[in-house]
């Protein structure tokens, strides 16, 4: 067995290990933040498979996208609403529990099916540096409509999310007809101290 | 640092047609009776080594550059009796962080304490992997080069937070997430303006975007193509640094240190070495972006010709392998001298000033450099890259 193989096996062990357990972590923590930070590790240990796979292009972009952008923004969520408070308890968790962890194990079961009885032939041979060159051709002629739908789909989850954030652009206050903004809440009608100057 | 099977034929300083480091050092070591696979084994450690030597330096000579100057900006000495000059100071500076108490606060998420200021300088170190010192000196010329750093770079905010939230501590945790507002909002006007130098030079690999500036010494340097850009990238880079004017996160009027504010000892010398790393790197790119790299003003290839002597000449190499190294060097700590004069005499923006700045004028404009650069280029595929 030459190096190049032997580190190749090491590091497949190592990051499918580290995927598997992440993942599961991510799932049965009850600590919100360590779920997250594990969600982090996950998309890195997924990465890190890509590079193993020639595919450094898609490597770095799901690093970028999804550790740097959508890991944060969880991230960020989760500690600005964090309160450090016990859920409440819900009714009959037992049994919702077994169900889910029934289904999860039959989705696995299939999944081990379907990866036992699918031919896997040796695929078209990795192109390397070159993928980077191909992904964009493809983006841009038998890809362009997924492409330009995907882009249309951020953009309206994009003007949905200003519309949600700055509704004081948008509604008014009923009394008044003023914009509902902090200028409002500053403006008090009733005076906080009361005036007690001789008049 | 000096590797080599570069893809790729370029002129005048390849491996095939002159010195290979990497081949003489392992005839070398078969020559000594060790079996080629071994050999190459011993081989492999060595640049990554000399890389990680030079950035630890590179920091050093930064701590002492930004007491120095500090110091004259304000019209003090400054460090003088440790070594000449007080060269020593940084040393003397690294070895008490390193006698420190390392303190847990009680309270705190010890784990994640602990995880976030590796998490924060990982990265950092890894992007020195695409920094090319010479046309085969550099770790690895990996295609994706600098799409890399720019995604290596965007995993330090998840350390940042972090350490903020795992501090218990309310400064901690606002400076983790401004530190994670700040890093995220200033990641796409720096990547639009790399794209816009990657669109011209038709690859992300920084061996080629510095080969593609090398035609005519100075005069082809991306500065003058890309001037837009140039400073959307360095206020960008200022503020992933978090540098004055941009250090909110640690803002000491208002946070205290913010995520730092609970470290101690050598878990703060890693925030404090990642920073600065993250300095030189940050330097280092915007030399291989905008200012030709490795590249001296006058092309060498120019100046051998003048002086006769062939280009491929194991002695010519060497003495252009260093001049590129110089070079490098030079334009890097140039544009480190001009992020701490900065540091020193301009004073910090407020937080919505500095998201506005962000988003609402450096995204507009890279997004407009980025049209006009595509425009130039179909205008003028000559001038603006084919």
């Amino acid at each position: 067995m030459t190096i190049a193989s032997t580190t190749q096996l090491i590091c497949f062990a190592v990051l499918a290990t580290t995927v598997v357990a992440g993942a599961l972590g991510v799932v049965l923590l009850p600590n919100v933040v360590y779920a997250a930070f594990l969600l982090a590790g996950v998309f890195l240990s997924v990465a890190g498979l890509y590079l193993m796979l020639n595919a450094s292009f898609v490597a770095a972009a799901q690093v970028l996208v999804y550790v740097g952008a959508v890991n944060v923004l969880i991230l960020f969520a989760i500690m600005l609403v964090n309160k450090r408070e016990d859920l409440a308890a819900i009714p009959g968790l037992a049994l919702r529990r077994l169900v889910s962890g029934l289904v999860c194990g039959g989705l696995f079961v299939l999944l081990i099916r379907v990866a036992f009885t699918t031919p896997w032939g040796s695929g078209p041979e990795p192109v390397g540096e070159e993928a980077t060159i191909r992904i964009g051709e493809h983006l841009f002629s038998d890809y362009l409509l997924p492409f330009e739908l995907a882009s249309v789909l951020l953009l309206m989850a994009m003007i949905g999310a200003i519309v949600l954030a700055r509704r004081d652009v948008f509604s008014q206050d009923i009394a008044t007809g003023e914009g509902v903004d902090q200028g409002l809440i500053e403006k008090a009608r009733t005076p906080l101290l009361l005036d007690r100057s001789p008049r | 640092m000096v590797s080599t099977s570069a893809p790729g034929s370029a002129p005048g300083l390849d491996a095939a047609a002159g010195l290979d480091l990497q081949a003489s050092f392992e005839t070398l070591l078969q020559g000594a009776g060790l079996s080629a696979g071994t050999a190459h084994l011993l081989w492999l450690p060595l640049p990554m080594l000399l890389v990680l030597v030079a950035a630890v330096i590179g920091v050093l000579v930064n701590v002492w550059l930004e007491r120095k100057i500090s110091a004259a900006v304000q019209q003090r000495i400054g460090p003088e009796y440790a070594g000449a000059l007080g060269v020593l100071q940084p040393l003397a500076d690294g070895l008490k962080l390193l006698f420190k108490e390392d303190i847990i606060p009680a309270r705190a998420d010890g784990l994640l304490f602990t995880l976030g200021p590796v998490l924060v300088l990982i990265p950092v170190i890894l992007s020195w992997l695409v920094v090319p010192f010479g046309q085969n000196l550099l770790i690895s010329n990996v295609g994706v080069g600098i799409f890399l750093w720019i995604s290596l770079s965007s995993i330090q905010p998840i350390g940042l937070l972090m350490s903020g939230y795992a501090s218990n501590n309310k400064y901690s945790l606002l400076g983790g997430l401004r530190a994670a507002a700040q890093s995220i909002s200033y990641e796409i006007p720096l990547a639009l303006a790399v794209l816009a130098v990657v669109m011209m030079s038709n690859s992300l690999s920084t061996v080629d975007i510095v080969n593609q500036q090398s035609g005519a010494g100075i005069l082809s340097w991306n500065i003058w193509r890309q001037p837009v850009g140039f400073v959307i990238f360095w206020i960008c880079a200022l503020a992933e640094c978090e540098r004055l004017p941009f250090d909110l996160p640690e803002a000491e009027e208002e946070l205290v240190a913010g995520y730092q504010t609970e470290y101690a000892g050598m878990k703060f010398a890693l925030f404090y070495l990642g920073s600065y790393i993250n300095l030189v790197l940050s330097a280092l790119l915007v030399s291989v972006l905008y200012l030709g790299g490795w590249g001296f003003p006058i092309p060498v290839e120019w100046l051998a010709g003048w002086l006769g002597q062939p280009i491929d000449a194991p002695a010519v190499q060497v003495i252009t392998a260093s001049v590129g190294v110089v070079m490098t060097v030079l334009k890097a700590y140039l544009l480190v001298f001009l992020a701490i004069l900065l540091r020193w005499t301009t004073p910090r923006v407020r937080i919505d000033q500095l998201l506005d700045l962000g988003w609402k004028f450096l995204l507009p404009i890279a997004l407009v450099n980025l049209l006009v650069t595509a425009g130039l280029k179909l205008a003028f595929p000559a001038f603006f890259g084919g």
